[in-house]
């Protein structure tokens, strides 16, 4: 339990300073490399409360996938490498004081909701628990998110392409 | 393990979300920010998912992040379109539709 709680303090520390590295450098590159960071930090989460296949969904897809493209987004869209040039407009303090509002309205509900459920894992998720769930009660939902991943493929390449 | 932890940590990533989608210029930027939005959405999930020792959770998680590249694809599409129209992909040059 204590070796549990250490592992969250650190990677949620290291999630944290990444986070926060994500919305305020200035450079773009290094911010889809903060982003890494995050997803990564969130990967290990999934494993240290036992639900393993997410977790290794998440390093495939989002740092596999998604990190990729926003890299090929950067460099396609020649977005400004200088640090000097800031990134920002000039919505920072509003746009700050409203983050500040939102957390510290969904932090003081969950203390007042959550504050001393416990979290008591006994096992790891099996991986066939999950496709069983996925193929038997949401196999729906599954059939439409595969449509509609053929929708936002077809539409990105008509989107993207020159004619 | 408190469930708190868990949910804290994705109340401030969202926070953080938030605060980039407002605060930032460049559109690349603004769509990462949304991805941290939808990553702290998925440790909520997961720790419900833990916490009830139910797969359900697991499965939204893999629906969202199903749902988050669909839309990185198709946001990123946009983006290019907005660069190759106006050869900036900075979002207050994006004021068209301004009277």
């Amino acid at each position: 339990m204590i070796a549990q709680n250490v592992a969250f303090g650190i990677l949620a520390a290291a999630m944290v300073v990444a986070a926060l590295g994500v919305v305020r450098t200035n450079n773009v590159v290094h911010a889809a490399l903060y982003l890494v960071v995050v997803l990564a930090g969130g990967a290990a989460q999934f494993i240290l409360l036992g639900q393993e296949f997410v977790a290794w969904v998440q390093v495939l897809v989002y740092i596999g996938a998604v990190i990729v493209l926003f890299l090929f987004g950067i460099m396609l869209t020649r977005a400004p490498m200088h640090p000097d040039e800031s990134l920002d407009n000039d919505l920072k303090w509003p746009a700050a004081v409203t983050a500040l509002f939102l957390a510290g309205v969904l932090g003081s509900l969950l203390i007042d909701a959550f504050h001393r459920t416990k979290i008591d894992i006994r096992q790891p998720i099996r991986t066939a628990a999950v496709t069983n769930a996925v193929f038997r009660t949401y196999i729906i939902p599954f059939e439409v998110v595969g449509v509609l991943l053929l929708a936002a493929l077809v539409g990105a390449v008509v989107l993207a392409r020159k004619d | 393990m408190l469930l708190n932890q868990f949910l804290l940590l994705g109340a401030f990533l969202f926070a953080t979300g938030v605060y980039g989608v407002m605060a930032r210029r460049n559109s690349v930027l603004v769509l990462m920010s949304v991805e941290l939005m939808l990553a702290a959405v998925n440790i909520n999930l997961v720790a419900f998912a833990a916490y009830q020792n139910n797969v359900a959770g697991q499965v939204f998680a893999l629906f969202v992040l199903t749902i988050a590249a669909a839309e990185v694809g198709v946001g990123l599409a946009i983006v290019l379109l907005i660069y190759r129209n106006l050869r900036s992909s900075d979002l207050d040059d994006v004021d068209v539709l301004k009277g």
